[in-house]
């Protein structure tokens, strides 16, 4: 591909046919990596991603030895074999032996991606020149996606969608609380092996564009960020897949407009950047806001203690609005000048040279604080 | 041999090693993926700190490198205490993001950068022995070496001299906290020896060799010991062995070092999964299937014991009611028939002298959850094992 | 006894890693009872009701609901789990939670509809969340998530009850409105069985128990045979019904 700049690229989108077809491409990918991905995250599976993309690499090399073609379809079909293969065994070294699963999904990420490796060597080796185009596995080249395998991705991602809207109540039951799921006479082992098929799959249908090292990410990064919108699985689901398009059209702009540059990384920078603004800005669970509430929890805090301290000192004389000394404020450790501008500011206080009274809704406001802290606290 | 193929051997049972040692407390503390995530995110520190030394062997090099494993580290922890995501989510998401800037980098400026993808990846091995080191104009051998030497001794080093203290904290991090070594000064050193190593050996085998070379020597040597200091030496004999057999498997297929030494590891662990004596997938299937037999052994001596009832101790009461297959209940009967620990009479089922102090004992020991003692038990009164 | 029996298991023997956790307990549970499972830590109180839920595989013994096999009869049974199985950060609201429990009698693929809606919104308002019914479930306070969980149970409109330590760690309110539910459930003919840690409150709160530690001690209506003596023999120590502060 040619350089260009990103505006031009948009320009183009819609006349070049390359372009069009690799925009759709991985803004298809893209969608069902976030989407697939919502689950892979809630159920607490974010790193198997990593290790069945790892775990892929030999089967696409194998399947080239075998058959001798640099056919996407048949190579893809030897990486979901791998890949699975792959997932089993991680199963097993945690059922069967001691090793945590951690140690299992890290062993089968190196060795398999090793063996991938040492195949993929071999293979470069070979007087066959027909292997070029294999080491696009590695980071992903959007640029070699053609018309067939936008199809197959869309395909893929119609059946995933189908599945999808047919279980939904199934799986957000399962994700949610396996043992009740299996109580109500649901078979929890179909539905688990369902969602983690269509994961092998989604992950396996990336390689060619995302490439092994990096698809993990096109799985959690937007789903991790669509979590902080939203409290609804379906909202969660669905900005996911928005997300995830997102970056892959932008990821390959910008990447089609630089040479030399791989589509995956790229890809990946874009949802990374997606994850970091939903965690600082999110309203409800972002880190900014969290911070300001706290700020203004601490504030108030302070404003209630004043308060209530007045309300104790108010309470000894018949007449609540009887004025006091300020002086009389300065023993209490939460007072400042600023609470009490805020308190007249509030009409809770009225201020007359050196003296203060409260007002008759600032009263009210001090009596009612203590029941409001009790039925808050329950 | 020529001296290239033995320095090449050389460095890679000195990455071996350097890199078993740290790798045996990572997988000890369920720490293994965060291996993976320095070894990919030391890369930009790389990259960076190529710019400003303009050696990729220097040591300020390395230490800048090793420094963003740290960060990684550190940023995995906040943002899992920021609680937005999972905790392994956390993992996963800052290690991609630290890569592909790295790989980015490297894609942009090419032309001034001396690496490429393809090594980040696996490595140079191969090259190794021709990057030598020049003191004073005399050649004292390839620069890799003597850098990873260099690391091996401080590794070696701190090993000898925390031993205790890595050895409490691992097993027990409470008692360590107790006996007054901070966790987190533990934590993090070792997480900066882990990096360092990462650092060191990334240049000779490459990001992946590094995990695995890490992970799998002290996820074998696990399935065959407990012990800390057999477990730490036999997981360095892994490496080593892995090392030069994947050194000279390379060298006769012709292709990559790193990819090959990695597909030996593998199969050395494929070969310790299956048959490893008591951990070993085969060990442990045969284990299932006799403690399987031998709990359906204790469940129906105990309901025999439980029952007066003719009824309930009918022969064929075995496979109606308590509801077991016809393989196992046969099995089990003639188990405990071998073992004179029933007698059959009229297709009613007793039990003997032998089978009721059995039954007894067992009880006993269940009740008051020393459930090992049973095991014990079973050498005592078994003639025959299920 | 003329009454029903609702639960039946027979010989029932469980194990976790091939060591036993459940030898050979044989227990009837009649129609109408509220029922406490009592025992140590570890004795196997939530693996009896999760074997008889088919949650767990026990190794040996059956268990009857009403006559006939659990699978047969999961419409008549509801099960409200340990509040701490799950996880309480996930996307979902108070309502949603509570809507789950109409799922087993929609049965595979069918979606709920305003019907399942109401019904959920009910069993919401029995429970005095109604208010609460959009609330992202983690903003909850423990005994809130207890209460949806136990909505939840109530909207499968089951005949036996299920539940894994409703009580534990909610607050003094909670459990007065739970236990009151619960006796509303026994007057409606409903059987409730509920493992329960606090031995202080069983005789005010149920007329039936059960005492468990690996093996079944006794079982009965609570005014025979909540005693000294069955403590003792369930909890190893010498145990007094009346524990002084």
């Amino acid at each position: 591909m040619t350089k260009m700049d990103i505006t031009e690229y948009f320009q183009l989108v819609f006349t070049d046919y390359t372009l069009r077809t690799i925009t759709l491409g991985t803004a298809i990918l893209g969608a069902v990596t976030g989407m697939l991905g919502s689950f892979a995250v809630l159920r607490k599976q974010s790193l198997l991603g990593d290790a069945i993309s790892h775990a892929a690499l030999p089967g696409i090399a194998i399947a080239f030895l075998i058959t001798g073609a640099k056919d996407t379809n048949t190579l893809l079909l030897g990486a979901l074999v791998s890949g699975l293969i792959g997932t089993f065994w991680i199963r097993g070294i945690v059922k069967k032996t001691h090793l945590k699963s951690d140690t299992a999904l890290g062993l089968i990420l190196s060795l398999f991606f090793g063996f991938g490796m040492l195949l993929l060597t071999f293979i470069q080796k070979q007087p066959n020149a027909n292997q070029a185009g294999l080491d696009k596995y590695l980071f992903g080249q959007a640029a070699t996606l053609v018309e067939s395998d936008v199809w197959l991705m869309a395909i893929v991602t119609g059946l995933c969608l189908l599945v999808l809207l047919l279980f939904w109540k199934e799986f957000k039951l399962l994700l949610f609380d396996a043992d009740y799921t299996k109580t109500l006479g649901f078979n929890t082992k179909f539905i688990d092996i369902l969602i983690t098929s269509f994961i092998v799959l989604a992950i396996v249908l990336g390689l060619q564009t995302v490439g092994v090292v990096l698809m993990s990410a096109m799985l959690l990064a937007p789903a991790a960020a669509a979590r902080q919108w939203t409290n609804s699985l379906a909202t969660m689901v669905f900005l996911a897949a928005i997300f995830g398009a997102f970056s892959g059209v932008f990821g390959t702009a910008i990447s089609a407009s630089q040479t030399n540059l791989s589509t995956g990384p790229v890809i990946v920078l874009v949802a990374s950047v997606f994850v970091f603004f939903s965690f600082v800005f999110s309203p409800s669970r972002g880190l900014l806001f969290k911070q300001i509430r706290l700020i203004r929890n601490r504030r108030d805090l302070e404003l209630h203690k004043t308060l209530a301290f007045m309300h104790n000192i108010a309470e000894t004389h018949d007449d609540i609005s009887h004025p006091h000394a300020i002086k009389l404020l300065n023993n209490f450790q939460g007072y400042t000048r600023k609470t009490l501008q805020k308190l007249v500011e509030k009409d809770y206080v009225e201020l007359q040279a050196n003296m203060w009274s409260l007002t008759k809704t600032g009263f009210e406001t001090a009596a009612n604080l203590y029941t409001k802290q009790t039925t808050e606290d329950e | 041999m020529n001296s290239a193929q033995i320095e090449i051997q050389l460095i890679a049972s000195l990455v071996a090693i350097a890199c078993a040692i740290p790798g045996t407390f990572l997988v000890l503390r369920k720490m293994a993926m965060i291996s993976d995530a320095i070894s990919h995110s030391i890369l930009p520190g790389i990259v960076i700190g190529f710019f400003i030394t303009q050696d990729l062997n220097s040591p300020l090099l390395i230490l800048f490198a090793a420094f963003t494993g740290i960060i990684t580290v550190v940023l995995v922890e906040y943002i899992q205490k920021t609680g937005l995501v999972k905790e392994d989510t956390a993992i996963g998401l800052v290690f991609p993001a630290l890569f592909s800037i790295g790989v980015i980098l490297i894609a942009k400026n090419a032309n001034d950068v001396h690496l490429d993808v393809d090594a980040v990846l696996l490595g140079e091995l191969a090259f190794a022995p021709f990057d030598r080191l020049l003191i004073l104009g005399t050649d004292v051998g390839p620069k890799a070496l003597w850098i990873i030497g260099v690391i091996l001794l401080i590794t070696i080093t701190l090993l000898i001299a925390f031993f205790k203290e890595l050895k409490v904290s691992t097993f027990d991090a409470g008692l360590a906290a107790s006996l007054g070594f901070s966790p987190a000064i533990i934590h993090y050193g070792l997480m900066s020896v882990a990096s360092v190593t990462t650092v060191g050996a990334f240049d000779a085998v490459g990001a992946i060799l590094v995990v695995a070379l890490m992970i799998a020597p002290a996820a074998t040597a696990y399935l065959l010991t407990t012990d800390l200091k057999k477990m730490l030496s036999l997981a360095i004999s892994f490496g080593v062995l892995s090392a030069i057999s994947g050194y000279w498997f390379a060298h006769w297929l012709d292709a990559s070092i790193a990819g090959s030494i990695t597909t030996m590891l593998g199969l050395l662990f494929l070969l310790v999964y299956l048959f490893a004596p008591s951990k070993g997938v085969i060990a442990v299937m045969y284990r299932e299937k006799q403690k399987r037999t031998e709990v359906s052994l204790l469940t129906f001596l105990l309901h025999l014991k439980n029952h007066n009832e003719l009824e309930e101790r009918h022969v064929n009461h075995l496979r109606e009611h308590i509801n077991w297959q016809k393989v196992r209940a046969k099995t089990v009967l003639e188990l405990a028939l071998k073992n004179n620990m029933i007698v059959v009479n009229e297709s009613i089922v007793s039990l003997t002298q032998k089978g009721n102090t059995f039954t007894s004992k067992a009880i006993d020991y269940i009740i008051t959850n020393e459930d090992a003692q049973i095991e014990d038990m079973k050498d005592d009164f078994f003639l025959f094992r299920g | 006894m003329d009454k029903k029996i609702a639960v039946k298991v027979d010989d029932l023997t469980v194990a976790y890693n091939y060591k036993p956790v459940l030898w050979d307990i044989d227990l009837e549970i009649p129609e109408g009872v509220l029922m406490a499972i009592v025992g140590p830590n570890g004795a196997g109180k939530s693996t009896l009701i999760k074997s008889i839920l088919g949650i767990l595989n026990p190794i040996a013994g059956s268990v009857a609901i009403y006559g006939k096999p659990y699978k047969k009869q999961r419409q008549l049974v509801a099960y409200v789990p340990q509040k701490g199985s799950v996880d309480w950060d996930f996307p979902t609201t108070a309502l949603d939670v509570v809507m789950m429990g109409t799922y087993g009698s929609l049965g595979w693929i069918k979606r709920p509809r305003q019907k399942e809606k109401k019904a959920a919104l009910e069993a919401l308002e029995k429970v005095g969340m109604l208010a609460f019914k959009s609330r992202q479930i983690s903003q909850l306070s423990g005994g809130q998530q207890q209460r949806i969980f136990l909505a939840r149970a109530l909207v499968q409109n089951a005949s036996i009850y299920f539940m894994d330590e409703p009580f534990q760690g909610v607050d003094a309110t909670t459990e007065i409105a739970i236990i009151n539910i619960l006796k509303e459930l026994r007057k409606a003919g409903k059987t409730v069985i509920v493992v329960h840690h606090d031995l202080q409150t069983v005789p005010e709160y149920f007329d039936w128990v059960t005492f468990l530690n690996v093996k079944k001690i006794a079982t009965g209506p609570v005014k025979d045979i909540f005693n000294d003596d069955n403590l003792t023999k369930t909890y190893g120590i010498n145990y007094k019904v009346s524990i002084q502060e």
